[in-house]
């Protein structure tokens, strides 16, 4: 298992510019075909618009890589964020005759947020890391727990952010700093922090070590159950992140909230050259694999060249292309 | 002490059940209900008028006995049916297939048994098994909506269509829509699925806007999906589009309708109250002489702020 783990990663080593140009590449692609199709495509409007939409996924993904990395996987982080967004919106709610419009009750929710999403993260962490049960199961199963309870405290139908709290709170997407709006902002810090951690830290090498081979990271001194524990929880810190960056736009949750970002954020990591098995990973191709993802579904809707039924092909396509053009990058070298 | 008395108190409860349930087979009538779950905002109404019109219907009448089983796929749906023949020997069968196809034989193995059976909004594969069908008027949600369009662009002008998840409903709607709006000069001028979501209809709007620099008017053929296109509107600034027609009546929506709202000023009904009827008849059905089987057709129709207090239901959760 290590030997071959060595072998595969040598030439990667040797030629690092393929394996790393891959995803780039189908990136720059997709510009250049959005650029041609449409002369809106590269204007301000839809990259921001491109870029906020993507932020949900993409800060998701940004925890999503660490898990991956480190030998895990966390299936509920659609329902997670969706859960989350329907307490925030009902504690936001109730506080509101005692704490009125204004900023504190925006920074109890965003509280809410937080709290919430790190402490579903460490549920699922401590059900996978102290009793070993595996990681698709125990993220199974809360996905479906928290998709049930948020339809059931929506009573199945959509719990709606009270409109004057909505209107207060919706600089938060469509807000910004210098012409530069608010997600893309807190996806672009999450993506520099998580890059530092990955690339620079202890903390991303244990990842690496353990995704990699456990018993010997173990053997080498690593505390293997902690770190899985922390990567689980700090991406459930990140789903809470992208549900206060989610929560203003429409200022909704409802059962069809955040279905199937699981597999958007997955995707995403995968296609940016993170390996699905574990041992290794990088943030910034995943936020590159978000961009490819969020860029075809913008692209498919700025043309008319497909039927809108073949939107699916299309997006299936260009991800197995995706990935594609890094393997035989790595054939080559 | 108390620990004996709950068992007890248990134990009574049980019996009780049980004896219940053996004594049911001499007069008293089982009529199964199977819905889909509440998985958006329109199933969510659905299963609110479904719980209501049985909470109602078993007081008045004590001869009927009601089993509601939601199921969040067609596989489970099915599990649900066989169960209810099987543990409660039902005499009639309310359900609302999730999907035509894999619900057909099993009602149709219902209906065999001899038990009655009530099939609602989507129709089953093979016609001819159920004894009563309740149907929403799909080709006609889209008619009311195309005529809508028509009377307030007459005109003409440009338009984008949202469209809900790729089936048979949303195909027939958007046929209804295209006959209706046929040489009054109003263009299409794109359509994508915003699959009944906000979100995906938020994203679609967003990149129609991009698209197109002039437009009249949406269809945005479900509330739901209006709610993404207004805030989509919104948060792009433009005014040149006058309205948004949503569809089915999220309440939400009647009460814009109600209080004048220019952006959304009508609303077309697909009520998910629609259960209730088929309840409601199966019960007299089972109980009475009146003959109901047969299709009972319940009309789209056009909320206005004139009509718009009638639709208004500020209980239910859709």
């Amino acid at each position: 298992m290590m030997a071959t783990e060595t072998a595969a990663r040598k030439p990667r080593k040797a030629l690092p510019s393929m394996s790393v140009l891959g995803p780039v590449i189908a990136l720059v692609l997709l510009i250049v075909v959005g650029t041609a199709l449409n002369s809106n495509f590269l204007s301000a409007a839809n990259i921001t618009n491109v870029l906020a939409r993507s932020a949900f996924i993409g800060i998701i993904a940004v925890g999503m890589t660490f898990v991956i990395t480190a030998g895990g996987l966390d299936l509920s982080v659609g329902s997670m964020a969706a859960f989350i967004a329907g307490l925030m919106i009902l504690v936001m709610n109730a506080a509101l005759p005692v704490l009125g419009i204004g900023i504190p009750i925006i920074l109890l929710g965003m509280a809410v947020a937080l709290v919430a999403g790190i402490a579903a993260g460490l549920l699922n962490g401590f059900l996978i890391t102290t009793l070993g049960i595996e990681a698709f199961i125990v993220t199974l199963g809360s996905m479906g727990i928290y998709r049930s309870l948020v339809t059931w405290l929506a009573d199945g139908g959509t719990l709606s952010l009270d409109f004057g709290l909505r209107t207060f709170y919706r600089p938060v997407y469509f807000g910004g700093l210098f012409g530069i709006s608010w997600p893309i902002i807190v996806f672009a810090l999450a993506v520099i922090v998580g890059e530092v951690l990955m690339s620079r830290a202890r903390f991303g090498r244990h990842c690496a070590a353990i995704g990699s081979n456990e018993s010997v990271a173990h053997y080498s001194n690593v505390n293997v159950n902690r770190t899985r524990l922390l990567t689980y929880a700090m991406l459930g810190m990140l789903v809470g992140v992208a549900t206060i960056m989610y929560v203003p736009r429409l200022g909704s949750a409802s059962a069809s909230t955040g279905v199937l970002w699981e597999l958007e954020a997955i995707a995403a990591v995968i296609i940016g050259g993170t390996i699905l098995k574990g041992g290794f990973g990088r943030v910034w191709g995943t936020v590159i694999g978000v961009l490819i993802l969020s860029m075809i579904d913008n692209i498919l809707n700025l043309t008319d060249l497909v039927s809108p039924y073949l939107n699916g092909a299309i997006q299936g396509v260009i991800i197995i292309l995706a990935v594609i053009l890094q393997r035989e990058a790595k054939a080559k070298g | 002490m108390s620990y004996m008395k709950t068992l007890l108190a248990g134990c009574t409860a049980l019996a009780l059940s049980t004896g219940g349930a053996l004594a049911q087979d001499g007069d008293t009538k089982v009529i199964g209900v199977s819905i889909p779950a509440a998985t958006h905002g329109w199933a969510g109404g659905m299963n609110f008028h479904a719980q209501q019109t049985v909470e109602r219907l078993e007081k008045v009448y004590p001869q009927l006995d009601f089993v509601l089983a939601t199921a969040s796929d067609p596989g489970k749906q099915v599990n649900d049916i066989e169960d209810m023949v099987a543990t409660r020997n039902i005499d009639a069968l309310v359900v609302l297939p999730f999907e035509s196809d894999p619900l057909t034989p099993p009602v149709q193995a219902v209906a065999e048994s001899g038990a009655w059976v009530t099939v609602v909004d989507r129709g089953l594969s093979i016609p001819g098994i159920e004894d009563l069908y309740v149907a929403g008027d799909n080709p006609g949600f889209g008619r009311v909506s195309g005529e809508y369009m028509v009377s307030q662009m007459p005109d003409g002008g440009k338009i984008v269509v949202l469209r809900g998840i790729p089936t048979t409903i949303d195909n027939e709607r958007v046929e209804g829509f295209q006959q209706a709006i046929e040489g009054s000069g109003i263009e299409i001028v794109d359509m994508e699925h915003g699959n009944w979501n906000r979100d995906d209809s938020f994203n679609v709007m967003q990149d129609f806007l991009s698209k197109h620099p002039q437009l009249d008017a949406v269809w945005a053929s479900d509330d739901d999906m209006a709610v993404g296109v207004l805030a989509a509107i919104d948060a792009a600034g433009r005014d040149d589009v006058k309205f948004v027609l949503g569809g089915a009546g999220m309440k939400e929506m009647i009460k814009r309708v109600m209080d004048g709202d220019s952006m959304i000023p009508a609303d077309v009904t697909y009520p998910p109250s629609m259960i209730a009827t088929a309840i409601e008849l199966t019960a007299v059905g089972l109980t009475s002489n009146a003959p109901v089987s047969g299709t009972f057709t319940i009309g789209s129709v056009l909320i206005t702020s004139d009509n718009a207090e009638q639709f208004y239901y500020p209980d239910s959760p859709f």
